[in-house]
């Protein structure tokens, strides 16, 4: 079983076209983790028919993922795809990676917008933000990808239930890299199509997710 | 003594009768009364008789005894700093582990 989980904070006004995108290209469970939203989009997830799972205090992206994964191992998940709630990704580009984490018998297959043109990537982040973040990426996790922080992926059950995220904000993205080359998991990029309704994480976000990984580093 | 000795000197009195009664609350281990006791202790010491700390200061081998004063109160800040985010970002995973418990919790309890 082939479950979606898609984590959203104040998408009202995207997560039911996102929801029934899903449906509309055959995934079944849909698992969307409503992280603490001050808007409607639990109630519109649900009335979309997805499985809705409510924090009641917004704790971030990576907290929100690592509670879907629980509730998609829970419900019987075999292969875990997040997907983003703000209608960035395309459903389509599920089906491709899905068959190929299992022609190949991967552990993980991660999106890359740059692995064909669909992607309308604005110019500073292609050419300056996004290059220097693959940099950073690279000394984090130890792994060259070609994207770096793309939300698309898809996980094998025993991948999720190895990748225990601990990163709560946006760091998640770089803890899970790091942890598929700390796991030896068997990996490959696939092209995802990402549109772009806002400018993303910019340079404050990317700070923020630098900081947060410093800080857990201290935990250890 | 000057004016400025005595203002701290009860300030640091107050700090110590402080650091007693939370002890008396039970919000604070006797180990950590102890450390508190000594800290308000040798800090009246300092303001009482400043010529003493350019002993210690010689010892260290820096000029004054009042930039040893300084570096310490540096080195205590960045210690105290240092052990406050590690706890709040403790707290921040501890509330992240309820919140999710709950979440979970919610979906099992709107099943039954």
């Amino acid at each position: 079983m082939i479950v979606v989980v898609v984590p959203a904070y104040n998408e009202e006004k995207k997560i039911g076209r996102v929801v029934r995108g899903l449906f509309e290209h055959g995934y079944e469970k849909v698992v969307v983790v409503d992280d603490g939203s001050s808007d409607e989009t639990g109630k519109l997830a649900a009335e979309a028919g997805a499985l809705v799972v409510c924090h009641a205090l917004n704790r971030g992206q990576g907290a929100a993922l690592r509670t879907g994964n629980q509730f998609a191992l829970r419900i019987g998940a075999e292969i875990i795809v997040h997907f983003d709630a703000d209608g960035q990704f395309n459903p389509s580009d599920i089906a491709g990676a899905v068959r190929l984490m299992r022609e190949k018998s991967l552990d993980a297959v991660l999106g890359s917008r740059f692995l064909d043109e669909r992607s309308r990537i604005p110019w500073l982040k292609k050419y300056l933000i996004l290059p220097f973040a693959r940099i950073v990426n690279r000394l984090i996790t130890g792994i060259w990808l070609t994207d770096a922080h793309n939300g698309f992926r898809v996980l094998s059950r025993a991948a999720a239930e190895k990748l225990v995220i601990h990163q709560d904000g946006m760091a998640h993205n770089s803890e899970i890299v790091s942890k598929i080359g700390k796991n030896k998991m068997k990996f490959q990029e696939i092209p995802v199509e990402v549109v772009y309704h806002e400018y993303g994480q910019g340079i404050r976000g990317g700070l923020k997710v630098l900081t947060d990984i410093f800080i857990s580093k201290l935990f250890k | 003594m000057t004016l400025i000795q005595i203002i701290l000197l009860v300030v640091f009195l107050a700090g110590a009768l402080s650091s007693v009664i939370r002890f008396k609350r039970g919000d604070i281990r006797p180990s950590e009364l102890i450390l508190w006791i000594l800290f308000w202790l040798s800090a009246g010491a300092v303001v009482a008789w400043p010529d003493a700390t350019f002993y210690f200061a010689k010892i260290f081998g820096i000029g004054r005894g009042a930039d040893l004063i300084v570096y310490l109160a540096l080195v205590l800040l960045f210690f105290l700093v240092f052990r406050l985010i590690i706890s709040v970002e403790k707290q921040r995973r501890e509330i992240t582990i309820l919140t999710r418990l709950m979440a979970l919790k919610n979906v099992d309890d709107k099943k039954e």
